[in-house]
């Protein structure tokens, strides 16, 4: 591990790779994942995106790159960009996939496979940081991804809850993952944190209110902010809009803009 | 829908096929010279043994989403709490979910254990007659996480069909993981001798989860299980304070509505987002029972009183055909 590993191979050019991990499933893994980078593209950074979510991935649509032919180079798969500055690169199983309501039925060895692939083979280049987007849970991808990545560095995980007990539950549980797996947690994110009313103003905590901080507290980890419900953000995501471009004045825009400010600070002091 | 071992190369053929044991990706294999045997072909013993404890249990309703987070859990708990307001029905609630097990503290149930007998494990009760089962009871704090890998969750998916003491049951309910991977394989493939009555598709309005329920509907119709209907959960927000309704996942593309049309199938009902549906599961109480007369009691119990209704003509068809 480390910056100077010489036999870094595809991952040798890139500086941080941070996985986003949630244990409960539909938290905003995906879309966190997504405006971390666009928000981090923002700040000049090169970034690249490596979709792990092989039952449902869902950066593809996210960032509207809809379904192109991934091809192959001398140094592996060559990744996906959204324009042409070559700023925000991405692999995604979904690339791969024939017809886009395939199932990938598929058990844990088949998938190691293709995750191994995935980390070892996608050309990413020079990138100031990889983030890879993960499924639900605690299972055979996130095995292969760290068993994968750890031959190169792994900087740490970022972890996504909602503020509900059900759910900060599951993260807990996720936690202990990280800890067994040795990978370090960069901080915990609550997303769907409230919801402004347009018409009123008034705040309803649809999904609860505080629970990642205090989860935060009780496991001792950094807790990196909340993201509230904003059907702006939803919608900019069903469109594969640019978000942090096109909507600065929001709420949500803000939190992304300030979390994303604090990993940087974190990734860079490590 | 072969299966493929852990240790096999990466080309096997999968156990249960013709060519396994003979195919070249199989020479040096260590399963090689049993799956040349032809022993491997021979169905798992225990689909038998599954069937048979079954045949006290009278409906068996599997709980889909390819998307996570969409109220899988939530709909499941509410469904067995509908269910079990009969008190002349048994029901019984199984979680397969065996990385992030939520039942337990929906239904009220944390850091409660399952307990051994002479004719398996029991599972935890609700109320007399609303037997639960989940992992969650086997693990012993509310840190622990299961790392398993494939092979090891499909174990525990058979234990818990064949070995739990359910007794007779009107009902199971089986709450599943997100995806389309071993847990719902091995469910599938261990029920398939045992009729499931069909799936219950829970899905958001917004097409980045409707793509993934898509995936899910292909995976029923590969594995011949029938699709009871689509419920379309989390539909629209009214501000408690102005009554405005807000779409915060919006269906852009027409919502589950749409979808249904396309693909033919009936749409059971649109919950909407109230904040006291999250604090209920937080709490471990029924919302049904806590704000009866909200509109998403309202639509919670049209879209059971339509599950009864499919699994009552299940029944007819059944009788009339056999």
């Amino acid at each position: 591990m480390g910056e100077n590993n010489t036999e870094g191979g595809n991952l040798a050019q890139v500086q941080h790779v941070v996985l986003v991990l949630s244990g409960k499933g539909g938290v905003g893994k995906s879309t966190l994942t997504t405006e971390l980078a666009l928000a981090l593209r923002h700040a000049g950074k090169k970034v690249g995106i490596l979709d792990v979510d092989l039952c449902g991935p869902s950066i593809p649509r996210m960032l509207s790159v809809g379904r192109p032919d991934v091809h192959q180079c001398d140094g592996g798969w060559v990744p996906v960009y959204t324009d042409a500055s070559k700023g925000l690169a991405l692999m995604s199983i979904g690339f791969l996939l024939e017809n886009p309501d395939d199932a990938v039925v598929w058990r844990g060895p088949k998938k190691n496979a293709l995750i191994g692939q995935f980390v070892s083979d996608v050309a990413w280049g020079e990138l100031d940081v990889l983030l890879v987007d993960t499924p639900p849970g605690t299972s055979d991808e996130h095995l292969a991804v760290v068993e994968n990545l750890r031959k190169h560095r792994v900087d740490g995980a970022v972890l996504v809850t909602t503020p509900q007990a059900v759910s900060t539950g599951d993260v807990r549980r996720e936690i202990t993952f990280c800890r067994k797996v040795g990978v370090p947690i960069l901080g915990i994110v609550e997303n769907m944190s409230g919801f402004v009313c347009p018409h009123c103003s008034e705040c309803s905590n649809i999904f609860s209110k505080g629970g990642g901080e205090e989860l935060a507290k009780i496991t001792g980890t950094p807790f990196l902010g909340c993201v509230p419900l904003d059907p702006l953000l939803s919608s900019s995501l069903e469109e594969g809009g640019d978000f942090m471009k096109t909507f600065p004045e929001s709420a949500a825009f803000n939190a992304i803009t300030n979390i994303c400010r604090t990993l940087l600070e974190t990734l860079q002091a490590a | 829908m072969s299966d493929v071992p852990s240790n096999a190369p990466e080309h096997c053929p999968g156990t249960s096929s013709e060519k396994a044991g003979k195919g070249s990706a199989c020479q040096g294999c260590p399963n090689q010279k049993l799956c040349a045997s032809g022993a491997t072909k021979a169905p798992d013993p225990a689909i038998a043994e599954i069937a048979e404890k079954m045949l006290t249990v009278k409906h068996k309703i599997l709980v889909l989403s390819g998307k996570g987070g969409v109220g899988k859990s939530t709909f499941s708990a509410h469904l067995a709490h509908a269910l079990a307001s009969d008190t002349t029905k048994e029901v019984a609630l199984l979680d397969v979910d065996i990385c992030g097990p939520s039942i337990p503290r929906i239904m009220g149930l944390e850091g409660e254990q399952v307990h051994q007998s002479g004719s398996g494990w029991s599972p935890v009760y609700v109320e007399e007659n609303l037997a639960v089962m989940s992992i969650g009871f086997l693990l012993s704090s509310p840190d622990d996480a299961v790392i398993w890998r494939g092979p090891k969750k499909n174990g525990m998916i058979k234990q818990f069909l064949r070995d739990v003491d359910w007794g007779d049951l009107d009902y199971l309910i089986v709450d599943t993981p997100p995806g389309t991977s071993d847990e719902h394989l091995s469910i599938v493939q261990y029920l398939s001798s045992a009729s499931i009555d069909g799936a219950v598709i829970i899905t958001t309005p917004q097409e980045v989860s409707l793509q993934d329920v898509r995936k899910e509907i292909r995976f029923c119709q590969k594995v011949k299980l029938p699709i009871i209907g689509v419920v379309e959960n989390m539909s629209g927000f009214v501000c408690p304070n102005c009554k405005n309704t807000s779409q915060i996942f919006p269906p852009t593309t027409g919502g589950a509505e749409r979808m249904c049309k396309e693909l033919g199938l009936p749409l059971l009902g649109k919950v909407p987002l109230d904040p006291r549906i999250g604090r209920s599961c937080d709490e471990g109480k029924s919302f049904l029972n806590e704000v009866p007369d909200s509109p998403a009691a309202q639509a919670y119990n049209s879209i059971v009183q339509s599950i009864q209704d499919f699994c009552s003509n299940h029944i007819t068809e059944e009788q009339s055909v056999g």
